[in-house]
């Protein structure tokens, strides 16, 4: 069951991203976005990452997503003639060369490293959001100070950048 | 050492009054000038009596050397001084005539603004003499040949703003060095043949030399002697020096630089007499010349120019004399003649100082009354010079025709012959037409007329006294205490004195002598004293050979068109190639170092500038490509971002952790 | 059971996608919805290698991955606004006033 599960969300989640680059129309590609990251949640799902899987949904397709689809709608921007660069090929076929090489790479060689100590039963046993926060709080918190610190960061910039410029803001 | 110091004086003291006259002569007045100029050669005149006191005391030659001038390799030259009996009577010669011409001079020069630098030149004239007969070398005989070759350039053309007289001095010097180069050949000939240039080594090995070689030396510095000494065919300098003053003339062309020709053949007689081919030579030329100019100046007018051509016809004489071998006799008229030529140049210059500056004896005339004392030493001046016993030119003169005949040359005594009555009518027709019958003077210089001062009557009546007593020490013929005297230098080694046998032949010789005298007077007294018209038809009746005589046998213009027109256009051609070849090849020398300078010029521009600018070029170069990176598109910024990023997971991929892409075909 | 190789694969193939469509396309907007895709493609990674190897640090980073994920949009579409308030443009390559 499971392989099956994932052949489908990994080959829906490929063409949602395919689908993302390539539409024409902006809301378009957002809904393609949003496919996309409702089956990478899925693949979490399979992986035993129920916590993330959530997250997941809630933050990226439900915020940043709607943030995305909020300001296209606020620009109201035209379609384009010309969606993409001109001589976008060289790019295209380059990265694809790089790409599949590197996978090629990737795959040759031994991955594997060692292993942890959460096996999956004993996540079962405690639950994913518990296991997950265990480990954030006890090894990771530093980082998870930081990434708060960035978030208010983050919101102060965006504040400042996109308020109404008020008659103070102009150079005199 | 006393002698030494006498020996270095007689030349040193001349020397010092050039230098003190010639350098500060014009601050101080020309009493002191005249004081230093003749004192000198007084003071030398007195260190030659004693030299040649000492000489007579012990009769030994010897040699002072002054200063030891080249030596080293082959060559080896001393500024030295040979004192034997012939040095003795040139210096005495030399300096007591010389003395007597210094002080005429103070006279006859008085008033003229170049007083000090004549008497500067005069000193000159009298150092070079003496070192010319003072020298015991070659070279230092050459200096004074050279010297008075100067000393009778500067003087002749002491009227440096006459054109005639600057041509004169230069005429003088240059055939003057046609001779020096006959005579440096000679020099060279005999340094090659005796590595040495001393008389006394020379002499000693003479010996040694073959006759040709021989004959070469002596013919090589017989050119030299007929240029100093003005015989045929370099004699043409002579009558144009006269330009100069009556001074100069007679102390350079009477008594002392023109006999320095014949003073070197007897001093060199020993490579003569080894030469029988250069001493016939030397006689005919003499003989020749004597005759010659004789001839020319039958006819003269200028009183100056009849002196000088019979100077060169005395010197015809002396030569004559070294030609056939009687050396001493050649001295003997040397001395002779400088007394009673300087004589009769110098009262010709009285005359012509009393007729203010004329001197065309057709202008002159009964000048006897007005100047009876000049009148007097030129009667005295002539008497010699014609041979009239018993003054000092019959002695010597005489003498000279007795050796040729006694030794067998008797075509040259019959030239010797003619030429005396030759001498003897032109000398009295001069003092005839100057002093005797109706005065041609012209009125201007009429006025002007009075005898000189004593200061140069003084000099005058000793040349007088001395022409008619200085016959004395050679009588009697070949047997005086002259030829005694200089015996020890001349006649050992000279052909011998044959005499026995022939003491009925010498008196005989002599009264013919004195007869050619006598009718030489004679026909002068009735051409121009008795019938004064007669000369003129005769000159009339003849009047092609009367024009070539008094054209002195257009020699002049023949060397003029012969040997100085192609001269001239030599120079030309020499004058062409040195503004075209020569100057060419300077010109484009310039113009390739301009070339060069240009190259360089232009090197340094493109090439050194060039090279500096390159690195501002090609930084420019460089910013114009690599400027296009910055597109200001943001998309382009990520397309290289993440070729940078795939280079360098690739390289990190392959290269650190050493697995190769290539082996995937393997895996 | 799925192998690590696949969920790697599945994780590059999006990555190149969203790369890709960072370099390709036109619209600001979608450049960064294709950032979006690069970091859940990253996403995907980790999970899968912290499943794989027993360890929780996976889904903790990933954690982290969408919070910054997250303001990254917000300021980027921040200066969307600003660009267009001030009537450049919104395409990415009509905003090039820095070239040279």
């Amino acid at each position: 069951m499971v392989p099956l599960f994932f052949v489908y969300f990994a080959l829906v989640s490929i063409l949602a991203g395919v689908l993302t680059v390539a539409l024409r129309n902006p809301v378009h590609c957002g809904l393609a976005l949003l496919t996309l990251l409702l089956h990478v949640s899925g693949l979490f799902v399979l992986l035993n990452a129920e916590f993330l899987f959530a997250v997941q949904i809630i933050v990226y397709a439900g915020a940043i997503l709607v943030l995305y689809l909020f300001v296209l709608m606020l620009l109201n921007l035209k379609t384009e003639e010309r969606h993409l660069h001109q001589r976008y090929a060289i790019t295209l076929v380059a990265t694809l060369g790089i790409f599949g090489e590197l996978l090629l790479l990737v795959l040759r060689s031994p991955f594997g490293g060692a292993k942890g100590d959460a096996p999956t039963s004993a996540v079962l046993e405690v639950g994913g959001s518990q296991a997950v926060g265990l480990k954030m709080f006890s090894d990771y918190v530093l980082q998870f100070e930081i990434v708060g610190i960035f978030l208010l960061g983050a919101i102060i910039g965006a504040v400042v950048l996109a308020k109404t410029p008020t008659i103070s803001d102009e150079r005199p | 050492m006393a002698f030494e110091l006498l020996v270095l004086a007689v030349p040193a003291l001349p020397l010092l009054a050039v230098i003190l006259n010639g350098l500060f002569g014009n601050r101080y007045s020309h009493r002191v000038a005249y004081w230093l100029g003749c004192g000198s050669v007084g003071v030398s005149f007195l260190f030659a009596l004693g030299i040649f006191a000492e000489m007579l005391a012990t009769g030994a030659t010897r040699e002072v050397v002054a200063y030891p001038w080249i030596f080293g390799g082959t060559l080896t030259v001393n500024l030295g001084f040979l004192i034997d009996p012939l040095t003795c009577v040139m210096l005495l010669v030399v300096t007591g005539v010389g003395f007597l011409i210094h002080v005429y001079s103070i006279g006859y020069m008085h008033g003229e603004e170049g007083f000090t630098r004549f008497f500067t030149y005069m000193n000159l004239f009298m150092v070079s003499m003496l070192l010319l007969v003072m020298g015991n070398n070659y070279l230092v005989l050459f200096i004074g040949w050279e010297g008075v070759g100067l000393c009778s350039y500067l003087l002749i053309g002491y009227y440096y703003d006459r054109v005639s007289a600057a041509k004169a001095a230069t005429k003088a010097f240059v055939v003057n060095r046609i001779g020096d180069a006959g005579f440096l050949l000679g020099i060279f000939l005999v340094f090659v043949n005796f590595q040495t240039l001393d008389y006394t080594t020379v002499f000693a090995r003479a010996g040694q030399l073959s006759t040709g070689m021989a004959t070469t030396i002596a013919l090589c510095l017989l050119v030299g002697a007929i240029g100093k000494s003005a015989q045929i065919p370099l004699y043409t300098w002579l009558p144009d020096a006269m330009e100069g003053p009556t001074p100069v003339s007679a102390l350079i062309h009477a008594a002392t630089m023109v006999t320095a020709g014949v003073y070197m053949v007897v001093r060199n007689h020993v490579l003569y007499d080894m030469a029988p081919l250069a001493l016939s030579t030397v006689a005919w030329i003499g003989g020749g010349t004597a005759l010659f100019a004789a001839s020319i100046g039958l006819v003269q007018n200028d009183i100056k120019r009849v002196l000088a051509y019979s100077t060169v016809s005395q010197l015809g004489y002396m030569f004559l004399a070294c030609g056939v071998g009687a050396y001493a006799a050649a001295i003997f008229h040397l001395m002779t003649h400088a007394f009673f030529k300087a004589l009769l140049f110098l009262s010709a210059g009285s005359v012509i100082h009393a007729l203010a500056g004329e001197q065309d004896i057709r202008h002159m005339g009964g000048l006897r009354a007005k100047l009876p004392l000049t009148h007097l030493s030129f009667l005295t001046g002539t008497l010699a010079i014609a041979g009239i016993f018993p003054l000092a030119g019959f002695w010597s003169k005489d003498e000279i025709m007795a050796h040729a005949f006694v030794h067998g040359h008797y075509a040259l005594y019959g030239l010797a012959a003619l030429g005396a009555f030759l001498t003897a009518f032109y000398m009295f027709r001069l003092t005839y037409l100057t002093f005797y019958g109706e005065s041609r003077v012209e009125p201007h210089a009429a006025g002007h007329l009075h005898e000189s001062p004593w200061i140069m009557m003084g000099p005058l009546i000793a040349l007088a006294t001395l022409s008619v007593i200085g016959g004395f020490p050679g009588v009697p013929p070949e047997a005086g205490w002259f030829h005694r005297f200089l015996n020890p230098v001349v006649g050992t080694t000279g052909p011998a004195e044959a005499h026995e046998g022939s003491t009925g032949l010498l008196p005989t010789l002599m009264g013919i002598a004195t007869a050619i005298a006598l009718s030489g007077w004679a026909l002068a007294h009735y051409l121009y004293k008795i019938r004064p018209a007669a000369a003129h038809e005769l000159a009339d009746r003849t009047p092609r050979m009367y024009r070539t005589l008094l054209n002195k046998y257009y020699v002049d213009e023949f060397y003029d068109a012969g040997v100085v027109e192609p001269l001239k256009r030599l120079g030309a051609v020499w004058d062409w190639f040195d503004q075209r070849v020569i100057d060419g090849v300077v010109r484009a020398v310039g113009r390739l170092t301009e070339t060069s300078a240009a190259f360089s010029t232009l090197f340094e521009t493109y090439i050194i500038y060039g090279s500096i600018n390159i690195i501002g070029y090609s930084n420019h170069l460089a910013a114009r490509v690599l400027r296009r990176l910055q597109t200001g598109m943001v998309h382009h910024y990520a397309a290289i971002i993440v070729a940078g990023l795939f280079l360098l997971v690739h390289l990190l991929w392959v290269w650190w952790t050493g697995s190769s892409s290539v082996g995937l075909a393997a895996r | 059971m799925v192998p690590l190789a696949a969920y790697v694969v599945v994780s590059a193939v999006l990555f190149a996608t969203g790369l890709i469509g960072v370099l390709i396309r036109r619209n600001f907007i979608i450049v960064l919805m294709a950032i979006g895709i690069m970091l859940n493609a990253a996403n995907i990674n980790l999970v899968a290698f912290s499943h794989y190897l027993d360890s929780m640090a996976g889904q903790v980073v990933a954690l982290f991955v969408i919070a910054i994920a997250a303001g990254e949009a917000a300021v980027g579409l921040a200066i969307i606004i600003v660009v267009f308030r001030a009537k450049i443009a919104t395409n990415v390559d009509e905003i090039n006033a820095l070239r040279w």
